[in-house]
Formats: C-alpha cells, sequence, structure tokens
C-alpha cells in the first residue's frame, strides 16, 4: 500500500523538474541572464507538493497515485505561463494554490466518510443554485463580458460557478444513485423510444431547467453547457440508456436554439462563432486572434516567453484575457502543436484516473460521484479549449488548474480531494477482503 | 455501470481528439492562411520586431532606415524616411498600422531578412534574431530630387527615366509628394485628399490620354509591320473627315506627299490617323501589347498600385476585338490612357534598338554581414520592333527635337531623340474645373547614338503644351543623369 505513495513520490519528480526548467525558460527571456530565483520557485513548489504527498501517506495511504502527480503538472504548468504573462498575477496563483491545497486538506480532513453528503444532498443543491444567483444580486455581482459570473463580498471576489458544479454533482451522484433503478425499470417505449417515468424525471427537468436558466439569466452559455453535458454523463452511467442522453441533448439543443434567438448576449456569442470575420476589430477580435496566436505557433511554437500577448509600445491586448479564456492559445503560441497536444493528454490522462477511480469503487454513490466528478473536470477543459479552438463558441470557463483564477484553482483542489477520497477506500477494500493476491489481479 | 463508464471515456477520448483536430488545423495545415488575414496584424507586429533592411539610391544616398524604439521585449523598430518627400514614390512606406507600400511591400520579405524555411528553423534553434537584408536601389537621387522639383514648379503630373539597356529606373518622382514619415500622423488626410492624391504614384498609377506622344507607337507598328518604310508618302489634308467628326491638324496646315520624318516632326494628326486606318485593330494592338500596353507592367511594385495602359471603356480594357476609332487610337486618343512608367518604356524600347527591358527599381540586396546576395540582373520583356525600325523611329525623333516641336529637349552637344505630345483634357475635375487643361508630355533618349537614359515626363492640367512644359524636364533630367557618371 505504500508503494502507491511512492510511485506518487516519483512522479512528482518529473514535475519540479518542469516547473523549475519552465521559470528558467521565462527568466532566461526576461532577464537574459540566469539567476537562481527559477530554483527557489521550483524548491517552494517541490516542497508544497512533498508536504502535500506527505500527508497523503497518512491520511489517503491507499489513493490513487497518479492524480496528484498529474495534476501539479496542470498547476506547475499554468504557473509558469502566468508568471510569463504577469509576475504579480503569478503571486496570487501561487497563493491561491497553497489555498487550495489547505482547502484539498480540510476536505479529505472533514469528509473521510463522503457518504455524509448524501444527507444533505438538497441543501448542497439548493446552496449550490443560489450561489450560482448570486452574482444577479444588486451590490455584489458582477458582470463580465454581458454574462454575470462573479461575486464580490469586500475585498474577495470569486466565480460562484466553480463551487456550484462540485454540489451540482454531488446532489445528481445521490439523487441518481437512489433513482437510477426506477428510471431504467419505470423507462416505457413510446413511438420506439425509451421514455423515462415522468414521477422521477421531475427533478431531472430541474436540472435541465437550471442550465436553461443559467443560460438566461446568468448568461453563463459556458457553464450552463458543461452542467448539462456533465449531467447528461451521469445520467448515462446511471442508467445505462442512451436514448436518455439523446433526449436530453434534444432538449438543450432546442433551449440554446431558443434563447440563442432571443437573449442578445447568447445570440452574440453564437454569431460570433459563426461568423468572427464580419467584426474583427470588436467582437470577433478575441477569437480570431486566438486562432492567429496558434497560427503563430505552428508545431514547435515560438518558445516560453515569446509571444505577442500586447501590441507592442501600447496596453492594448493582441490576445485578450491571455490568462484566463485564452490561455490555451497562448501555449499552441509558445509550445507549439505539441506542447498543446501534452496539456491535452495531461487532462485525458487525469480523466483516465478519475474513471478508474470510478470503476474501481464498490457502492453506486462513489461510482457517480467520481464519474460526475471527472466529467465535469474534463468538460469543462473541453468547452474552454474547444472555445478557443472554435469547435463551439467561445465562453468564459477557465482552463481547469492553468488559468489565472482562484476560485477555479481552489475549487479544483476539492474535486481532487473527493476523488482522492474515493480512491482510497475503493482501493482498500479491493485489497482489504480479498487479501493482496486477489488485489494485485484486480488492479491488474 | 462500468460498461458506461468505459464508453463515457471512450467519448471523451473522441472529444479530446476533436480538440487535437482543430488545434493542427489552425496551428500547422491552415496557418499560412491564417497569417495572410487582413484581420491579423501579428506578422506585421512580428516584422516590427525586425530591424529592417535599409533601402539606399545607387548613390548610397540613404532612402529609409529603422530605429529601435523601446526595450526590452516592448523593443520594436520604426520605419525613418531621411529624405522626406523625395523618394516617397516609389519606395513608398512601412508601418505596423497602415501596412506596407509600393517598394516597401514589393520587397518586403528581403527587408526583413526572410530566408528559405529551413535557415529561418536553424536560426530559431541558435536563437539568432531575425534581421533585414538592406536593398540598394537604381534611383540616382540627384536626377530624382530635380525632377521632383521642376514637376512641382510646373504641375501634377510624373517623371520616369529608365536606363534602356537594363530597364534600370533611375527616376521615378510624382507630384503632389508626401512624406513617409507623416503616414502615422496623417495617414486619413493624406488618403482622402482627392485634388492632390498624394498617396497616389502617378508614374504608375496616373492613366493619361499619351496624345501625340502615342505616334511613336503608331510609326512603330507602321515601319515593323511593312506598311509604310520612311520613304513611303502619304497626303495628310488639314482636315480629314473620320467617323463623322472632323480629325484636324495644327492651324489645319496640309501635308501632301508627307513621309514618317515629316509627320513625326511636326506630328501631323491626318497622316498618322490614316496610317492607323491602314494598320487596322489586330496589327495596332499587336504592337500595344508588344510595347507593353493592356497588361500590369513587369515592374517591381505591387500589382494593386500599378495600373495597365490601353483604351479604357467604363474601368474595363478593351482588346483588338472591340470597335474603336483607329484613326483617333492612332494619334493617342479615343479612349486611350498610358501611365508615364508605359510611355517611358515606349521611348526605352526604341533607345534599346527594339527590345524592351523590364523596368527595375532593385539593384542589388546586400545581408547584414555586408555580402552581396543577389543583384538584379536585366530581361527582355520583349521584342517589339527590329533593330531597323528603331533605327529609322530615332532618326525620326531626332528630328523632332533638332527642328520639330520638340526643340526645348536638346542638350548642348547631344543628340537627343524625343516626341512631344499635348492631349486636350477639358472638363477635368482634377484640374479644377479649367477649360483650357492639356495633358502635356515628353518622351525621349539620349544620347540617341548610344542612348544612356529614357525618360518619360507627364503634366497634368496645363495651359501649356507637351513641348513647351515637358520637354524642358526632360532636358535637365536627362542632363542631370548624363552630367552624373
Amino acid at each position: 500500500m505504500t508503494s502507491a505513495r511512492n510511485r506518487e513520490l516519483l512522479a512528482l519528480v518529473p514535475v519540479a523538474v518542469l516547473l523549475t526548467a519552465g521559470f528558467a525558460g521565462v527568466f532566461s527571456q526576461e532577464n537574459e541572464q540566469l539567476g537562481n530565483l527559477s530554483l527557489v520557485y521550483g524548491a517552494y513548489f517541490l516542497a508544497i507538493c512533498l508536504a502535500t504527498h506527505v500527508y497523503l501517506r497518512i491520511r489517503l495511504p491507499d489513493a490513487d497515485p497518479y492524480l496528484f502527480p498529474l495534476v501539479a503538472t496542470l498547476t506547475a504548468f499554468g504557473l509558469v505561463m502566468i508568471y510569463r504573462i504577469d509576475e504579480t498575477l503569478a503571486r496570487d496563483q501561487a497563493n491561491w494554490f497553497v489555498l487550495g491545497l489547505i482547502l484539498f486538506a480540510l476536505t479529505i480532513h472533514f469528509l473521510r466518510d463522503y457518504e455524509v453528503l448524501e444527507r444533505y444532498r438538497y441543501t448542497i443543491a439548493v446552496a449550490g443554485l443560489l450561489l450560482l444567483l448570486a452574482p444577479r444580486l444588486p451590490g455584489i455581482g458582477q458582470q463580465v463580458n454581458g454574462a454575470y459570473l462573479g461575486v464580490k463580498l469586500g475585498p474577495v471576489a470569486f466565480q460562484p460557478a466553480e463551487f456550484t458544479k462540485i454540489a451540482i454533482i454531488v446532489f445528481l451522484a445521490s439523487y441518481l444513485r437512489e433513482h437510477r433503478e426506477v428510471l431504467i425499470v419505470g423507462a416505457r417505449r413510446v413511438l420506439g423510444v425509451t421514455l423515462p417515468p415522468l414521477k422521477h424525471f421531475g427533478p431531472l427537468l430541474v436540472v435541465w431547467g437550471a442550465s436553461m436558466f443559467m443560460l438566461v439569466f446568468i448568461r453563463d452559455l459556458g457553464s450552463s453547457l458543461m452542467f448539462f453535458a456533465a449531467f447528461l454523463a451521469l445520467l448515462y452511467v446511471a442508467t445505462g440508456r442512451f436514448s436518455f442522453v439523446v433526449i436530453g441533448m434534444a432538449m438543450f439543443m432546442l433551449g440554446a436554439w431558443f434563447f440563442a434567438s432571443t437573449v442578445p448576449h447568447v445570440h452574440d456569442r453564437v454569431e460570433i462563432w459563426l461568423h468572427p470575420y464580419n467584426d474583427p476589430q470588436d467582437s470577433g477580435y478575441q477569437i480570431l486572434n486566438s486562432i492567429f496566436a496558434q497560427a503563430d505557433g505552428g508545431l514547435f511554437g515560438v518558445g516560453f516567453g515569446q509571444a505577442l500577448i500586447t501590441i507592442p509600445g501600447t496596453n492594448d491586448a493582441l490576445l485578450p484575457a491571455a490568462q484566463t479564456d485564452t490561455i490555451y492559445s497562448l501555449i499552441v503560441n509558445e509550445v507549439g502543436l505539441f506542447g498543446a497536444c501534452g496539456v491535452v493528454l495531461v487532462y485525458l490522462l487525469i480523466a483516465a484516473r478519475g474513471f478508474k477511480i470510478a470503476l474501481l469503487a464498490s457502492d453506486g454513490f462513489s461510482k457517480l460521484l467520481a464519474v460526475g466528478l471527472t466529467s465535469v473536470f474534463a468538460i469543462q477543459a473541453f468547452v474552454i479549449i474547444g472555445g478557443v479552438t472554435r469547435v463551439i463558441p467561445l465562453t468564459g470557463v477557465t482552463l481547469p488548474l492553468i488559468s489565472y483564477g482562484g476560485s477555479s484553482i481552489v475549487a479544483n483542489f476539492v474535486l481532487l480531494a473527493l476523488l482522492l477520497l474515493i480512491s482510497d477506500r475503493a482501493r482498500r477494500e479491493a485489497i482489504e477482503p480479498a487479501g493482496r493476491t486477489a488485489a494485485l489481479g484486480a488492479a491488474a | 455501470m462500468n460498461r458506461q463508464i468505459v464508453k463515457l471515456f471512450g467519448f471523451i477520448v473522441v472529444l479530446f481528439g476533436v480538440l487535437i483536430g482543430f488545434t493542427s488545423y489552425w496551428s500547422v495545415f491552415d496557418a499560412e492562411a491564417l497569417k495572410e488575414k487582413d484581420a491579423n496584424k501579428r506578422p506585421l507586429l512580428e516584422q516590427q520586431q525586425i530591424p529592417r533592411g535599409r533601402i539606399l539610391a545607387s548613390d548610397g544616398t540613404l532612402i529609409a532606415k529603422s530605429v529601435p524604439k523601446g526595450r526590452g521585449a516592448s523593443r520594436r523598430y520604426v520605419r525613418r524616411y531621411p529624405e522626406g518627400s523625395l523618394f516617397g514614390h516609389p519606395i513608398g512606406y512601412s508601418f505596423v498600422k497602415y501596412g506596407d507600400s509600393e517598394f516597401e511591400e514589393y520587397h518586403n520579405s528581403e527587408l526583413v531578412g526572410e530566408g528559405s524555411e529551413f535557415s529561418s528553423i536553424l536560426d530559431e534553434l541558435l536563437g539568432e534574431r531575425q534581421e533585414g537584408n538592406d536593398i540598394v536601389t537604381s534611383i540616382d537621387s540627384e536626377a530624382q530630387r530635380l525632377a521632383l522639383a521642376e514637376l512641382e514648379e510646373a504641375g501634377f503630373g510624373a517623371v520616369v527615366a529608365i536606363e534602356p539597356s537594363t530597364g534600370a529606373v533611375e527616376v521615378m518622382a510624382s507630384n503632389a509628394p508626401y512624406d513617409p514619415n507623416r503616414v502615422p500622423y496623417e495617414y486619413s488626410k493624406l488618403s482622402t485628399n482627392e485634388i492632390e492624391t498624394p498617396l497616389l504614384n502617378r508614374a504608375t498609377q496616373g492613366l493619361y490620354p499619351p496624345g501625340s506622344t502615342f505616334k511613336v507607337v503608331t510609326a512603330a507598328a507602321g515601319l515593323d509591320s511593312g506598311a509604310i518604310t520612311p520613304e513611303t508618302a502619304i497626303d495628310a489634308p488639314g482636315t480629314l473627315e473620320v467617323e463623322g467628326t472632323p480629325l484636324q491638324n495644327d492651324f489645319n496646315q496640309d501635308f501632301f506627299g508627307a513621309t514618317l520624318d515629316t509627320a513625326l516632326t511636326n506630328s501631323v494628326n491626318t497622316w498618322f490617323g490614316q496610317l492607323g486606318q491602314r494598320l487596322g485593330n489586330d496589327t495596332l494592338f499587336e504592337y500595344m501589347e508588344r510595347f507593353g500596353f493592356n497588361a500590369k507592367p513587369a515592374i517591381d511594385l505591387p500589382e494593386d498600385q500599378v495600373e495597365p495602359s490601353g483604351v479604357y471603356e467604363e474601368g474595363r480594357l478593351l482588346r483588338a476585338d472591340d470597335p474603336v476609332d483607329l484613326a483617333r487610337l492612332a494619334i493617342g486618343q479615343e479612349r486611350l490612357l498610358a501611365t508615364p512608367l508605359q510611355m517611358a518604356q515606349v521611348a526605352a524600347a526604341v533607345a534599346n534598338r527594339g527590345k524592351l527591358m523590364k523596368p527595375q527599381i532593385w539593384k542589388g540586396v546586400i545581408d547584414p554581414d555586408g555580402r552581396t546576395v543577389d543583384t538584379m540582373n536585366p530581361s527582355v520583356y520583349s521584342e517589339p520592333i527590329g533593330e531597323e525600325t528603331a533605327e529609322e523611329l530615332t532618326a525620326a525623333m531626332e528630328d523632332v527635337v533638332t527642328e520639330g516641336t520638340g526643340t526645348n529637349a536638346a542638350i548642348p552637344g547631344v543628340s537627343v531623340a524625343g516626341k512631344t505630345g499635348t492631349a486636350e483634357t477639358p472638363g477635368n475635375k482634377a484640374c479644377g474645373g479649367g477649360v483650357e487643361e492639356n495633358q502635356a508630355w515628353f518622351i525621349g533618349f539620349a544620347p540617341a547614338d548610344d542612348p544612356r537614359i529614357a525618360i518619360a515626363v507627364s503634366i497634368e492640367c496645363t495651359p501649356e503644351f507637351g513641348g513647351d512644359v515637358a520637354a524642358p524636364i526632360f532636358r535637365d533630367v536627362a542632363e542631370a543623369i548624363l552630367n552624373g557618371e
């Protein structure tokens, strides 16, 4: 069982090397001489990772060994990219990384028996939705690019959608764990289409309603898409009915189409996506420059610190929101298609480990929770990368663990903590009752 | 549920595959096309970080250089033109916000030092900064200065001087001029000034009725096609009825039994009108095209900043099978419009014994280490007429200067061949609505026996004749070039 932690420890070494090399790269670009500050940053990061590792060794000795190093890789990479954009932003981000790890530790400490979440599922769901509404409240709400995404309480500003995503997943996992049987058994075939029973489908319609609500009132197409896709993923895993997914998708499309033609903000986003060249200097500026930045990158990129973010000699953005929305484009610009493939691969590996945890988990709630958390994480990455590469309309969600943003970092570390909690129990249960030999077979 | 989880993961893999697909498309497969987009300011901004090469006149006068501004990552280079408006045409300008124009645009890749794909990858790996090459032009800065100064006295117009044997452009002056250094500050003023149109290079974009200078083309076609010889006599009455409208000679003078020499020397309209009718559409158009009409000139300037010369109808170039008034086309009227560059090429072709060279402004490319990496190799554009025709025509053109309409072009001690032209352009809006407005021309070359320079001078909106206002400019510019060696 300690072998899992040893593997984790080993996996952290390349992360620290990567971070140090990254900082060294940026430093050498900006200062033309390599100070040892990059080594200091690398050392700090490694020390924090080691502390986390030791904590995991004590609290969750059997948890998945690769998840934390993978997450640390993305965080380290994100820190380097943000440092390259703006030193002060990187300092903030580093602080939030530490705060994230504190919440990570607290989550592991207090939610060792995470079934307790099931008991409060409605409270959690309502709290999550209320959080989502907060940005529209006068006084504390903030409007960003036409969408209501932020809340500002005194000096603290955060994006509630990042936390709501965890709350919603917890609720859905619990709800579907309880009702999956009836959703399957009670289903009827109408005109060759398998429809779920109406009575049990009520709360799920609420989820659809909430997604539509987000579109209209929060005007957040990205989060709406992300929540609903995660919901469909969970529904599919829980019921095994692909037809439910199809119906759900049709409903979302219908709703999105309706609102796209009635709500100006949503309509604009879709228009810009379809016809960015109509207004290249204004509305189409961000997506076009996102793509131009990628074109500039090519196969290998122009190198750390080499890409243009602002128009030289001015403060005008050439790549708007480079530290948040379009950070992926900056990555393609600086480390090229190969570097970007590496980043996407790390997301995919995290998804793979998450689903592996779900496969190993023995009870329904753990399984669904792991699936939900993994899905929402992966889909968030897809929504923003898809946005800046014009696969889908560009929206304002963060690139998990890489984008600048405290809420995003902290929420994703809580998400990681929950996954590790599920993993620790699943692997221990797989080992203990059946003995070590059986466990080795199962793990392989 | 495990089966579904595996399928779900498969779906996520597909989604991420789509992301990689799109990223590859933008960053690699579509990258070149994206770099060409007008909305994409990146290539220009990146070029701004490269010290763009200098542009020099043939005597070493600095025409354009780049000076650094800012430090570190925001360090960029800004273009400076030390001689101000002297070389505004044909050199153009290069500024991030307003793009490149003219010579700066055409020679952009050499000026920013774009090498082969391989060498630029190598530079990137070695961390070497891209540096631009210098370009030496064939422009004679003193002759250019003189031409522009005299133009500014005479009126809007242009002077083009070409070395007949190589096509090297030694003067290309356009009035009204502009100072490229001012482009970032007064672009909208410069680009919306419809009277002066300072950004228009009148030498390559100014389309004017060539008037009698076109008789050189008609004469060349007549001699070379065998329709006439220098001895062929044509009766040219003072007035000739053509297509219902009388065609007249100056002072309604009759020239009975006139040969080419007399006709050219006195610029006899009815003589050339009849020659044009004898030649027919096909022959006249064929010779026009051999001299470069009906096509964009093969000069090293951007395609959208040079205009083809020819017979225009509502912006369209007419061809041999379109109906035209041949008699009037033969004397440079009809709807014929020509650029000063085109008429300079006509003179240069005759001067170069019938061979028309491609006009080129650049002479050599010098890399940052001082090595000449490329030089202009003169190349033949066409051979519009035979050597014999060229000699016969030169003799007639010499008489124009010694005893005809072009005596003001004469240079003491040097034989000069040329032809005057004065096209009436009443009601030309650009002239401000005057009635007695002419387009005055002179084309020619010197020395006539061993031509060193061929020049076209064209003046808009002048009450004077080509022989009075354009010929003296020809003389002074030609003298400056001949004496400058």
